[in-house]
């Protein structure tokens, strides 16, 4: 069974491809947009942050993971320098960033923060327009920008646009702390730990409309966070971070199933089976699957999944976990939930004209998913 | 009830002074406070940007705050003088803590959130300050700005001490005049004034932060306008009176003059204490004073001669119980040497150095008695002891330390002295009960303050000096058994004073001369 290019690769690399073939100076080695060089951090004897070096490229999301005081926070404010490093450098577009006066860096950069900080005596409108109007965009644009912003984030601009942020709950604010960061439709997104402060339930609609946010699939993102599960939703790569030095950067599943030291190991232990279920993708455990059954549409179908589906959403489907937070753009067909769990049965297409499919129940999938999982594990050890 | 009156008919009668210090308390107030904004408000940004020196400012504009203002007016004096100046500095004093503690605390108390939200958005500092910690600290600001404002009002009467006017100068008139009416005159319009600017800016502080940005800048605009209502009302002449609050209150001051000679002069009101230095220092070219003041010889000041009697007459004479004279006969001739010996200027002379060149009393008035041949060496005692007293003021210790010396020198009686006597009334009452023997007291007071005869008789005594004298030791005879000895010489009333060299200049010797050269 041949794998799907998409998945395989990692969002960096085929946009990694795609910068360099748009790159003007350099085609041949394409400039990341953000480099970050040996930087480190000291207030006087504690070191926060030590010789940290990473690049990203245009598009990719990476996520600073790690336990509190591992220096994720200080690394992000490194970038738009809201913290100058003790020693190393950050580039952005190949440009060292202390050539840049702070302010114009910043306004290149969307930055958005756990307590949100929207300014209290602005309106919703008039915190979302806060860097257009700082570009000198035309009231008019800006007025246009701030309303389909809204509108795309579920706040609907007739509502919510002259309300003030007090009026609002914990997720509408950080709904429009997400569409200032937007507003001037920057390259780069600074995140630091912007679901943090919320409930789980407002956490993950939010944080499902944020990976579904077409604004955000071009940007380069970095978002801090501590929380794995997110961690793993919304990256291409993870740095986990531990005492101010980077302990892997890679792919959710290489730090998964290819931890480079213990305390890798140990600080996914508690989330493993979660994060193994959202790691492996439908398609990774067609091959443990029974022979194959072409009836399609059956009267128990629950849904149909694309093979890029995660085990995970597909473990929702059949067991009609959670229809608010199961929901995704590969979703198909509307659940319908019915009494009798044995009989449900799953369909998956692998490929979007939906012609050849597989079907299966909880017990196929999971069992194909523990063969799946033991094939990794082993793959890795050798 | 009979005070509520009296204000009403006091008000009435001084409407449009009443209107003048209203609107000069709101020009010292706004004038103040407008400084101390332009100073405080950015010293307090300042401080959030240097949070290391916010102990040290605060500290001393703390300190500042600590200094009795009465005390702060009096060490201005002398950097400052007197008038609107070293008045509106004082009051800017008063107000900078509250205006710094609050900028600060306001900036301070925006979330540190909002702030790093916003300069990762990419505002400048400025920016930040402008368009986020300003407008958020406003209303913490607004509260320092409205603390000021009330203390401030409450302050500015004591202005009238030195000479910038506003409702202080009926309060301390009816201080020093002992008259509740015209204290509630100028103390009531203070405390609404204080009402009416507190209630109007807690109405400001409750709008929100971007209208407040709004009114802030309008109360920049409107603070110096209000500024200028100090000025409106200011008088302007050839000359410039400074009186005593006593002076400007009483019937035998001010009006008794204006009324006599017709005297109109642009006047303001100051400290009693202050009137010399005022007059020296040339804020003010015409003053009050008693004619015997050793100020007078220290400042080169002129007594304008009080032509057509103006003042009571204030001879001073010794007062001595009656039965103390019978059980001493030779007393009374001891006493009655000094009779006739002192003139104004001598005794000018007298209080000046004790006043100015700070001799001791005893040794000024020995020196003065050997002089005039009038000192022996002191007896033996055999005998009583006869007891003195004396006001606390230099010229009675002067002549109270005379009497001592007489009575050691010429009789074999003993002497014991009780200076420092508060005033008139403790004096007068130690006297009749036994407690002192003898003082010297002054025909005008004896009259006016403790005879207080009705208006009839006081006509008929048309201020005659001998006539009053006659008055008073006759009605004391009869009254406290009580005698008065013979004058001593001087008479010490008040009087109308100039600079000695703008004096000549003008060719004014007396009240009649200023009140033609000011009609001309």
């Amino acid at each position: 069974m041949p794998k799907l290019a998409d998945s395989t690769y990692p969002a960096y690399l085929t946009n990694l491809y795609c910068s360099a073939f748009l790159s003007v100076s350099s085609p041949h080695s394409p400039v990341p947009t953000i480099r970050v060089r040996n930087l480190s951090k000291r207030y006087g004897d504690l070191a926060v942050v030590q010789d940290i070096s990473l690049e990203l490229a245009q598009g990719e999301t990476l996520v600073l993971l790690g336990p509190s005081g591992c220096g994720k926070t200080t690394l992000l404010k490194m970038l738009n320098r809201l913290i100058e490093p003790s020693s190393g450098s950050v580039e952005v577009n190949g440009q060292d960033v202390r050539t840049q006066r702070p302010e114009q860096l910043r306004r290149g950069m969307g930055y958005v923060i756990q307590q949100v900080g929207l300014l209290p005596h602005y309106t919703v409108a008039d915190n979302i327009g806060i860097v257009p109007r700082l570009l000198g965009h035309a009231p008019a644009a800006i007025a246009q920008r701030t309303e389909a912003l809204l509108t795309r984030l579920h706040l609907p601009a007739e509502r919510f646009a002259h309300q003030y942020p007090q009026q609002l709950s914990g997720g509408q604010q950080q709904r429009v702390g997400l569409a200032r960061a937007l507003a001037a439709d920057p390259p780069i997104i600074l995140l630091d730990e912007p679901f943090g402060a919320l409930d789980p339930i407002t956490r993950a609609s939010i944080r499902r409309e944020f990976r579904e946010l077409d604004e955000l699939r071009r940007k380069t993102v970095v978002l801090v966070t501590h929380d794995v599960v997110e961690a793993f939703e919304l990256a291409d790569r993870i740095a986990l971070l531990d005492g101010g030095r980077i302990q892997q950067l890679g792919t959710p599943r290489e730090l998964l199933f290819q931890p480079a030291n213990d305390f890798v190991r140990r600080f996914f232990a508690a989330e493993r089976l979660g994060l193994q279920l959202r790691t492996l993708r439908l398609l990774d455990i067609l091959p443990f699957l029974p022979e194959a059954q072409t009836q399609r549409n059956a009267a128990n179908t629950v849904e149909t999944l694309l093979a890029s589906a995660t085990v995970q959403e597909a473990l929702e489907s059949l067991t009609n976990g959670a229809p608010a937070t199961a929901g995704s753009s590969a979703l198909t067909a509307a659940s319908k939930p019915t009494n009798n769990a044995q009989e449900q049965v799953l369909s998956i297409s692998t490929d979007a004209l939906d012609t050849a499919s597989y079907q299966l129940d909880l017990p196929q999938l999971m069992t194909a998913f523990g063969k799946a999982l033991q094939q990794e594990e082993t793959a890795w050890k050798r | 009830m009979e005070t509520l009156k009296e204000l009403f008919t006091f008000w009435q009668a001084q409407a449009s002074k009443l209107g003048q210090q209203t609107l000069e308390h709101i020009g010292l107030t706004a004038a103040s406070l407008l400084l101390a904004v332009l100073v405080g408000v950015p010293l307090g940004l300042l401080l959030t940007r240097r949070p290391r020196w916010a102990p040290a400012v605060l500290g001393f504009t703390g300190v500042l705050q600590t200094i009795p203002s009465i005390a702060l007016l009096g060490f201005l004096i002398p950097v400052l003088g007197i008038g609107p100046g070293p008045a509106i500095f004082a009051l800017f004093l008063y107000s900078l803590l509250p205006i710094i503690r609050n900028t600060l605390a306001g900036v301070q108390g925006v979330s540190p959130a909002v702030v790093e939200a916003a300069r990762g958005l990419g505002l400048t500092d400025g920016q930040v300050l402008r368009r986020v910690e300003l407008p958020l600290a406003l209303p913490v600001l607004f509260a320092g700005v409205r603390t000021a404002t009330v203390i401030n009002v409450g302050v500015a009467t004591l202005a009238a001490y030195i000479a910038a006017g506003g409702l202080g100068e009926f309060i301390f008139g009816g201080i020093a005049l002992n008259n509740p009416a015209m204290i509630l005159a100028g103390a009531i319009p203070a405390a609404g004034l204080a009402l009416a600017f507190d209630a109007a800016l807690a109405g400001l502080q409750r709008l929100s932060a971007r209208k407040l940005v709004r009114v802030g800048g309008a109360l920049l605009v409107l603070l110096p306008l209000l500024s200028g209502l100090y000025l409106l009302p200011r008088a302007t002449g050839k000359l410039l009176a400074g009186f005593s609050p006593e002076f400007v209150g009483r019937a035998d001051g001010l009006p008794g003059v204006r009324s006599t000679y017709h005297l109109e002069v642009p006047n303001v009101v100051i400290a009693p204490a202050l009137v010399y230095e005022a007059a020296h220092h040339k804020d003010v070219d015409v003053i009050d004073g008693y004619s015997t003041d050793g100020r007078i010889k220290a400042y080169n000041l002129r007594v304008l001669r009080d032509d057509r009697r103006a003042f009571p007459p204030y001879f001073a004479a010794p007062v001595v119980r009656q039965r103390v004279l019978a059980e001493h006969p030779e007393l009374q001739p001891v006493l009655e040497k000094l009779a006739g010996q002192i003139n104004d200027s001598v005794m000018t002379e007298l209080n000046y150095r004790v006043d100015y060149l700070h001799e001791a009393p005893r040794a000024v008035a020995l020196e003065f008695l050997r002089k005039r041949g009038l000192w022996r060496a002191p007896q033996p005692v055999r005998g009583a002891t006869i007891v003195l007293g004396s006001k606390i003021f230099s010229e009675q210790y002067i002549l109270a330390e005379m009497y001592a010396a007489l009575i050691r020198g010429y009789t074999s009686l003993d002497v014991a002295t009780k200076t420092g006597l508060g005033g008139t009334s403790i004096c007068f009452e130690a006297l009749r009960n036994g407690a002192i023997d003898l003082y010297p007291e002054y025909t005008g007071t004896g009259l006016l303050v403790l005879l207080q005869p009705s208006p009839a008789t006081l006509d008929s005594l048309h201020g005659d000096p001998k006539a009053v004298y006659q008055y008073v030791q006759q009605d004391f005879r009869r009254r406290y058994g009580l005698e008065w000895l013979a004058p001593i010489g001087f008479n010490n009333t008040y009087a109308l004073l100039m600079r000695q060299q703008q004096a000549a200049q003008l060719g004014i010797a007396s009240v009649s001369d200023l009140s033609r050269y000011l009609r001309k």
